[in-house]
Parts: structure tokens; C-alpha cells; sequence
């Protein structure tokens, strides 16, 4: 009686959150699902329901297919190059030196900056006629006349990863770094008296302890990178020859410029059950270290 | 006492808050511009306060956004339930527009003074099966941009009548090392580089539809993107000019980077203009060239006109502001950088002085305006066309697969 009285004590005091909850995530979800099954436009007619029929034409057009490939390939270059970036800036800064502090508060600046103003200065910095990049290239000898990095599909895509790495791996750092924190000075001492060289000690006794907050970082950073959108947008619209379209801009594209948003929704859908499944996947990670883990 | 602050605050906050909305009785109208090519930022706050002046009732909320950003923005507020009172659309989107109701028709607010005196061509930009969607206010298409003084280094003493003589010359003053790249264009993923290759097109006397089918991928279609891909791979364009919109190539051109250049009227004033540009007082305009046997000019329907979104609460106030904007007297009086769309104007003086040479393009080009499609698939069939466009400038497309592909693509 009594827990059952509390029990609903509980769910009166949750239901005003409850109830904006489905108001703002429940109720456009439901929405979305419902848009998916018609080809209704964006403006004018509510559209016909067409079964799974959008999601049929999505997965066998070649636009999703080379979307898919171009966002995973952006996910996997640029997270993995944060996490090794990351790290290492992480273990530099751990070490004792003048000027550490300034350094570590240096270091979150370009990750406080908005995506907006970081892939506006990266552009600059890419322009083919008076880039900042170019001029140094050239003034070092390490290229001979100035070049396109935004205009060539395999330059551009690594200029947009090294843009999102800058931006980025400050946030592996900054985890990294609380995390090296943690590791117990007796253990290092007692691995450095043991004869221990500086890359076992890394790997067998600072490592275990940066395991866990970095798959933290590590599915935080790929659900981000899956869904980039703002970055590539400003830097080169998908372009050139679409090799930069990811499948966010495809959604826009297919829901905004053309109107679809039968179509589009179905799109969206796809790309929120893709990321879904990586949210599972950090909660998971989340419990087992809150668990019985370090 | 905190409590007793605080109350206060939020009394102040919300009569501060009150006061306006009971001060105003007036209308406010939001308008949608664009921050890109023909009229400035600045022309258009002065335009709109000299109306202001003249309606003290009525107040104008302006909102400039890039061009790429224009057709998204003025939809998404349509499904957002609104926002905007006027909107600047382009010559390319009336046939979707007129579709999903985006825009009011406005064909019996026309006068028969404003049929009578707006040029024939202007008309074209606002209309889709028969009905009016606003009122024509940029004319403008892509002209040829020359530099005089590498022209006359290189010997040249015309302007190129034909793609073929430009080409040629564009050789001679690369050979004789006047300029590295000597043409520039707006090839970026965009429609910008719908607009350059439009005008070849035209040029070649192609389609862009035929029989409801697309057809730029035979004939005249194919020869512009192939004249294209020659001109870049030969090193007389360019090579940047794929990542370039219009004001990269206002920025090369005025910087006496290039001897040719393929932009819109507004360039021909900034060009000149000593604290704008390198090489002012060296500018040249032509109409952009044809093609011998097929064509003397040719030319892309670059306008842009004033409509009112459907969602608009005040349709007769946005009317009132669209004909003081495209009025005669206004248009003539900020001629700078954008040509009227008023037949008589282009006899009058004041309008013509120091421009000459523009308006004699002028006249040429407005007539030989090629359209780009008018359907409600546009949007589609634009960005399959330039996805074509950059795999054939890359090499990763011949330029007969890239259009074939584009044509499949097209949604047509």
C-alpha cells in the first residue's frame, strides 16, 4: 500500500516532464514515422499513404548508397584521428612544464568556437587565390603554385576532416586528460623501478585507466561525426561532384530543396535508427563502467 | 526585499516589453533580399527608406541572405507558417512556386501602365501559365567582361564575337604571358554554374527539354559542357574557377588576374570602381559571344522578381512596397548595378550617362535571354545538371556520360 501510493507520487511528480517530453521529442517522432509512409510534399497537398515504399526507393538509390559511403568514411578518418591526437596532446600536458596552464586553457579554444565560424576560417584558409595554407606551402618549397583543396573530391575530403579535427580533438584532450589524472603515482613509480619502458608503461598501466571515459569520447565523437552537417554545408555544399554530400545533406536536400518530405522523413528516419544504434551502444559502455568496472 | 527586486524586475521587463506593441500601430512588413550580386545591401536600405518616408504607417524589417540560401529560406518559412510579407525569387522558381501556392497571384494588381512599360522580357521572369507571381525588378543576364589594356598588349583589337574567337584569344594572351589563367568563371557547385553553362548552351542552340523529355545531353547541350571541359583542360580558364561563385570571379577579374570574364551586370560598375578594383577604367562589357551559323549572341534569364508569400497578413502593403521598389523613378535612380526593367529608361540620359558601353550590351543581351527550364522539378534537374558539370570538369565523367547520367537523374 504504501510503496504503491509512493509509486504514484512519483509518477505525478515525473508527469509534467513526461508531458513535455512527447510533446517535443514523442509527438514529431510519431510524426515523422507517419511522413515516411507518403509522398507528401513540403508545401501543398497532405500526401498519400505509400507504404514502405520511400524506404525501398532510398536503399536502392545510388545517391543514399554513396552518401552512406562518404559519411562513413568521414566518421571513421576524422574520429580516429581525434582519439590519436587527443591522447597524445592529452599525455603531453599531463607532463610537468612552465606555461602548462596557458597551454591546456589554448587548447579548448577552437572547441569553443561555433562549427559556423571554425568551417569559416577553414575556408579562408583553403582559398585557391590567397589562402593562408597555400602561402605557407609555397613559402616552405612544399608545393610549387597554389592549389584547389576545396575544388579536388580527395582534397576536399581531407580538408574537411582536418577542419573537424581541429575543432575536435580538443574534447578527447580534455577527457583524456581528467582521466590520466586518476592513474595512481605509486603504480607508475613502482612500473618505472620495475625497469618498465615508456611505451609498456603506457600500455599496460595508464591505458586501463583512459580505457573507459575514451570509449566515452570515442561513441560521443561518432555520433557527431555520423550526422555532420553544418561543416561540410559552409564549407562546400557537397561538393565538388558531390563527393562531400554526406546523409544529413541529403536529408536537406531531399526534404528542402526538393520538397520531398515524404521521402525525406524516411531518409531521416534511416539516419536516426543508424545513430540509435550508437546510443545504445554508449549506454551500454556508460553501465558497465559504472558497474563493476574502474 | 530580493523578492521584492525581483518582482520589479520582472514588472519592468514586462511593460518595457508592452510599450512597443501598444506604440505601434503600424504595419510591419519582413522582407526577403539577397547579399549577392545586382543591387548592394546598401541600395536596397535606401531604397526602402525613401518608401518608409512616403508611408510613415508602415515599417520594413529587412533580412539578407546569401543566394544559396534564398529559395530554402522563403519555403521553409512557408511551412513554418510564415514570416515573410515580400520575397526576391528567381526567374527559376515560379513554376514550383505557382504549384505548391508559395507565392499570391498577383495578376490583377498589374496595371496596364506596368504591362505597357516593362519590357517584354522582364514579363517572363514572374510568370508561369499565364498568371503573374509578382513584378519583374533585376534584369540581368551574363555578359562578357574584357580587360582592355591585356586585350591591346596581346594585339587583340575587338572583343571576341564567337566562343570560338575568345577561346583564340584567350590563347594568344596566355602565350604571350599577359595573364597565367586568362578566363574566369562561377563554376562551383552551384547554380551559378547552371547560369555560365545556360548561356553556352544558348550559344550552341540547344535544349534543355524536349517533348517533356531533357534533352541537354545531345546537340548544343553537350557542345557548351564540352567547350567547358576544353577551356579547363587546355589551362585557359581557371582551374579554380569550379569552387567559384560570382563574387570570386568579380574578386579575380578586378584584381587583374584575368582577361575575360563571364558575370552578371553588377560587376561592370564595381570593376571600374577605383577604391573597389585594380583595374578600373580598363573594364570592357560585350554581350557574351555565339557561335557562327547558329547564334550572335547569347544570353541567360538571370532576372529576379518581388512576390508576395501566400502567408502574408498584409498583401496590399507588400504590393504597395514591391511597385515603389520597381517603380520607374527608383530603378532609374540607383541604375548602377542593376539595369531597369522599364523600356523607356534605357533612352534616358540620366539612367545611360557613364555606362554606355553597358547599356549597348545591355540591349543585345536582354533581347537574346535564354530561359532555364520552367518546371516544378527545376530544383532537381539543376543540381543533377552541375553534379554532371563537376565530373566532367574533373575528368571523372566524359562530358556525353556525365550528361547522359545527369539526364537520368534529373527527375524529369
Amino acid at each position: 500500500m504504501f510503496s504503491e501510493r509512493r509509486n504514484l507520487r512519483a509518477w505525478l511528480l515525473m508527469l509534467p516532464l513526461l508531458a513535455v517530453m512527447i510533446a517535443v521529442i514523442g509527438w514529431p517522432l510519431a510524426d515523422t514515422v507517419r511522413l515516411s509512409l507518403t509522398d507528401a510534399r513540403l508545401v501543398g497537398t497532405g500526401g498519400q499513404f505509400v507504404g514502405f515504399e520511400n524506404f525501398a526507393k532510398m536503399f536502392s538509390s545510388r545517391n543514399f548508397q554513396s552518401a552512406f559511403r562518404t559519411t562513413l568514411s568521414f566518421t571513421f578518418y576524422s574520429v580516429s584521428t581525434e582519439m590519436v591526437v587527443g591522447v597524445l596532446v592529452a599525455l603531453l600536458l599531463n607532463q610537468r612544464f612552465y606555461g602548462r596552464t596557458l597551454l591546456r586553457a589554448l587548447m579548448i579554444l577552437p572547441w569553443a568556437l561555433p562549427t559556423v565560424v571554425n568551417a569559416t576560417l577553414w575556408r579562408l584558409i583553403y582559398n585557391p587565390e590567397y589562402g593562408a595554407l597555400n602561402a605557407a606551402l609555397t613559402q616552405f618549397g612544399l608545393i610549387d603554385a597554389y592549389r584547389s583543396w576545396l575544388g579536388l573530391p580527395g582534397s576536399a575530403m581531407a580538408a574537411l576532416i582536418v577542419a573537424d579535427v581541429w575543432k575536435n580533438f580538443p574534447l578527447v584532450a580534455l577527457i583524456a586528460l581528467a582521466a590520466l589524472q586518476s592513474v595512481p603515482n605509486e603504480i607508475r613509480a613502482a612500473a618505472i623501478s620495475d625497469g618498465a619502458n615508456v611505451w609498456r608503461r603506457f600500455r599496460y598501466v595508464t591505458l586501463p585507466y583512459l580505457m573507459g571515459p575514451l570509449m566515452v569520447a570515442l561513441v560521443l565523437r561518432t555520433i557527431e561525426a555520423f550526422k555532420v552537417f553544418d561543416l561540410i554545408w559552409i564549407m562546400t555544399r557537397g561538393g565538388p561532384a558531390n563527393s562531400t554530400r554526406t546523409l544529413s545533406i541529403l536529408v536537406y536536400q531531399e526534404a528542402f530543396a526538393f520538397q520531398r518530405a515524404g521521402s525525406g522523413a524516411s531518409l531521416a528516419l534511416i539516419v536516426t535508427l543508424m545513430i540509435t544504434v550508437l546510443a545504445v551502444a554508449y549506454l551500454k559502455i556508460m553501465r558497465s563502467f559504472a558497474g563493476g568496472g574502474k | 526585499m530580493r523578492l521584492k527586486k525581483t518582482a520589479a524586475l520582472w514588472a519592468t521587463a514586462v511593460l518595457g516589453g508592452l510599450t512597443p506593441m501598444i506604440a505601434q500601430a503600424e504595419t510591419t512588413l519582413n522582407a526577403l533580399f539577397m547579399a549577392q550580386a545586382a543591387y548592394s545591401e546598401d541600395d536596397i536600405r535606401a531604397m526602402t527608406k525613401g518608401f518608409e518616408e512616403a508611408h510613415p504607417d508602415v515599417k520594413i524589417n529587412l533580412e539578407f541572405v546569401p543566394y544559396e540560401g534564398l529559395h530554402d529560406k522563403t519555403v521553409l518559412s512557408q511551412g513554418a507558417g510564415g514570416g515573410y510579407d515580400v520575397v526576391l525569387f528567381d526567374v527559376i522558381w515560379p513554376a514550383e512556386f505557382a504549384q505548391n501556392k508559395v507565392l499570391v497571384d498577383v495578376s490583377d494588381r498589374i496595371t496596364d501602365d506596368m504591362k505597357s512599360g516593362v519590357l517584354p522580357g522582364a514579363w517572363t521572369t514572374v510568370q508561369y501559365d499565364g498568371r503573374s507571381y509578382g513584378m519583374p525588378w533585376i534584369l540581368d543576364t551574363k555578359y562578357l567582361f574584357y580587360n582592355k589594356d591585356m586585350l591591346a598588349k596581346a594585339g587583340i583589337e575587338t572583343p571576341p564575337k564567337t566562343w570560338a574567337e575568345l577561346k583564340a584569344d584567350a590563347q594568344k594572351i596566355k602565350d604571350a604571358g599577359i595573364v597565367e589563367y586568362p578566363i574566369v568563371w562561377s563554376w562551383a557547385q552551384a547554380e551559378a554554374s547552371i547560369c555560365d553553362y545556360t548561356t553556352l548552351l544558348s550559344a550552341y542552340g540547344g535544349d534543355f527539354i524536349k517533348d517533356g523529355k531533357p534533352d541537354f545531353q545531345n546537340g548544343g547541350g553537350l557542345e557548351a559542357l564540352q567547350y567547358m571541359v576544353d577551356s579547363y583542360k587546355s589551362g585557359l580558364t581557371n582551374p579554380n574557377s569550379k569552387e567559384f561563385l560570382e563574387e570570386d570571379v568579380r574578386n579575380i577579374f578586378q584584381n587583374g588576374d584575368a582577361a575575360f570574364a563571364l558575370n552578371w551586370t553588377y560587376m561592370y560598375n564595381l570593376a571600374n570602381d577605383p577604391k573597389e578594383s585594380k583595374v578600373a577604367g580598363q573594364v570592357g562589357v560585350v554581350a557574351a559571344p555565339g557561335v557562327e551559323g547558329v547564334s550572335d549572341v547569347s544570353a541567360v534569364n538571370g532576372s529576379m522578381g518581388l512576390g508576395i508569400p501566400t502567408t502574408s497578413k498584409h498583401p496590399d502593403e507588400a504590393w504597395a512596397y514591391i511597385t515603389y521598389m520597381t517603380s520607374q523613378k527608383v530603378q532609374d535612380e540607383f541604375a548602377r548595378l542593376s539595369l531597369p526593367i522599364w523600356k523607356s529608361s534605357y533612352d534616358d540620359p540620366a539612367v545611360t550617362k557613364g555606362q554606355e558601353e553597358l547599356i549597348t550590351a545591355a540591349q543585345k543581351g536582354l533581347a537574346a535571354m535564354y530561359p532555364r527550364p520552367m518546371t516544378p522539378h527545376y530544383q532537381e534537374m539543376s543540381m543533377a545538371l552541375q553534379q554532371g558539370i563537376q565530373e566532367a570538369l574533373l575528368g571523372m565523367n566524359s562530358p556525353e556520360d556525365a550528361l547522359g547520367a545527369a539526364a537520368e537523374n534529373s527527375g524529369l
